[in-house]
C-alpha cells in the first residue's frame, strides 16, 4: 500500500494567535524602575534624660514650614541654593590647625562660626506637618546631592573615581574589579563625610 | 526582446510572509519575560516626587506602603483626605502594624529581618502622614525606608 504523505497543518492563523499573545502582554507590561532615597530610621527608644550637648555652630537647622518656604540657618533661602549651603557648612573644618580634630581634607572657609569638622556637623531638618512631600523629597535631594558631592571629591582625589559611580556600578552588579577592597575605600570615603542627617530637633546649647 | 515582454504581464508577486510568526513569536518572548503583572490595584492617587540622587531597591526584600489621597473614582466612598494602602486595601495609621506584619510574613523567611520598607507617596501628600508612618515603622523595628522617586530634579523645573 502506498503511503499518503500526511497533508500540512495549516500555520496562516499562527501570526494571529501570537498578534494576540503579544498584544496582550503588551498592555499588562509595567517596566518597574523603582529607585528611591534610602534612609535608615533612628531605633525607637525611650527617651533619656542624658543630655547630648551640641554645638550651635556645629547644626546646621533647616526649616520648612507650611507653604513650602526654606529657613535655613534663620533665613530665607531659595530651593536651588541649599546644596551650595550644605556644602559649606560640611567643608568648613573650623577647628584650627593643630586641634585633635583638624580637618586636613577640608576646602571651606574654616570660619570658626561655622562647623568645627564634618565628622561634627549635623543637618536638622525640622518639617511642618503639613509642608508637602515633593517639598520634603526635594530638600532630601539636595541635602544628600550635597554629601555626594564631597564625597565624590575626595574619592576623586584619592582614589581616581567618583564615589558615587562606583557605588551604583557596584549595586547593579555592573563593576569588575576587586569588589572587596573597593567596598572598603567606599567605607573610607563614608567616614571622612559621615552623612548626618537629624530629622528630629536635637537639643541645643550655646544659646 | 520576447523575453522582457513576458514578463510585464505577470503581476507584482506577494510579499513573502512566512517569517512574520518568529518575528511576532521574538517579540511575545521579549515582553513575557519582562512583564511584572501588578499584584497591587492602587486606590490612591500616586504622583512620585521627582529626585535624582536615588539608590536602587532590592525587590526581594521590600514591603510597598502607598499613600496620597483616594483616586478619583474612590473619592465620593473615602474622601480627599490622605490615606495609606497596603496590598489591596486601604489601611488607618492605627491598623498599620497588622497589615505590615501580613505583608512581611509573605516575603522569604530569610529576608524578614532585612525587609525594606518602600514609601510610594504622592507628592501632594502632607508630610504630618510620612512622619505618623515612620514613627509607626519605629515602633516596629522595621527601621530602613527609601523613599520611591520619579528620575528628574525638582529645582529643574
Amino acid at each position: 500500500m502506498a503511503r499518503r504523505a500526511t497533508p500540512e497543518v495549516n500555520a496562516g492563523s499562527m501570526a494571529d494567535i501570537a498578534f494576540l499573545l503579544l498584544i496582550f502582554f503588551l498592555v499588562t507590561t509595567t517596566i518597574e524602575k523603582d529607585k528611591g532615597i534610602a534612609r535608615q530610621l533612628p531605633p525607637d527608644e525611650p527617651p533619656t534624660d542624658e543630655q547630648v550637648v551640641i554645638k550651635q555652630k556645629n547644626l546646621f537647622v533647616v526649616n520648612v514650614n507650611q507653604d513650602d518656604q526654606l529657613l535655613v540657618e534663620e533665613e530665607l533661602m531659595e530651593l536651588k541654593d541649599l546644596r551650595q549651603a550644605a556644602i559649606d557648612f560640611l567643608d568648613n573644618g573650623g577647628a584650627p590647625q593643630g586641634a585633635p580634630n583638624y580637618c586636613s581634607y577640608c576646602k571651606g572657609k574654616r570660619s570658626p562660626e561655622s562647623s568645627d569638622d564634618p565628622d561634627k556637623a549635623i543637618i536638622s531638618v525640622q518639617n511642618d506637618r503639613l509642608t508637602s512631600y515633593k517639598m520634603y523629597i526635594a530638600v532630601q535631594n539636595e541635602l544628600v546631592a550635597a554629601y555626594n558631592f564631597l564625597r565624590d571629591r575626595e574619592s576623586q582625589r584619592l582614589y581616581g573615581w567618583k564615589f558615587t559611580e562606583v557605588k551604583r556600578a557596584i549595586d547593579e552588579g555592573s563593576y569588575n574589579g576587586n569588589e572587596e577592597a573597593t567596598q572598603e575605600k567606599l567605607e573610607n570615603i563614608q567616614k571622612l563625610f559621615p552623612q548626618k542627617l537629624s530629622e528630629a530637633e536635637p537639643r541645643k546649647s550655646g544659646e | 526582446m520576447s523575453k522582457f515582454k513576458k514578463k510585464k504581464g505577470g503581476e507584482l508577486p506577494a510579499v513573502n510572509t512566512a517569517s512574520l510568526p518568529d518575528i511576532v513569536f521574538m517579540l511575545l518572548f521579549f515582553f513575557m519575560v519582562v512583564t511584572v503583572l501588578r499584584d497591587s490595584n492602587l486606590l490612591v492617587k500616586n504622583d512620585l516626587p521627582k529626585a535624582d540622587q536615588v539608590e536602587k531597591l532590592k525587590k526581594d526584600r521590600s514591603v510597598y506602603i502607598f499613600a496620597g489621597r483616594p483616586s478619583q473614582r474612590y473619592q465620593d466612598k473615602y474622601g480627599k483626605e490622605g490615606r495609606i494602602q497596603i496590598g489591596d486595601k486601604y489601611t488607618d495609621v492605627s491598623s498599620l502594624k497588622s497589615a505590615l506584619a501580613e505583608t512581611r510574613a509573605k516575603l522569604r523567611p530569610e529576608l524578614q529581618d532585612k525587609v525594606m520598607v518602600a514609601l510610594k507617596v504622592d507628592e501632594d501628600t502632607n508630610t504630618g502622614l510620612v512622619t505618623d508612618i515612620k514613627q509607626e515603622l519605629r515602633e516596629m523595628n522595621m527601621l530602613k525606608i527609601i523613599y520611591i522617586t520619579s528620575p528628574g530634579n525638582q529645582v529643574d523645573n
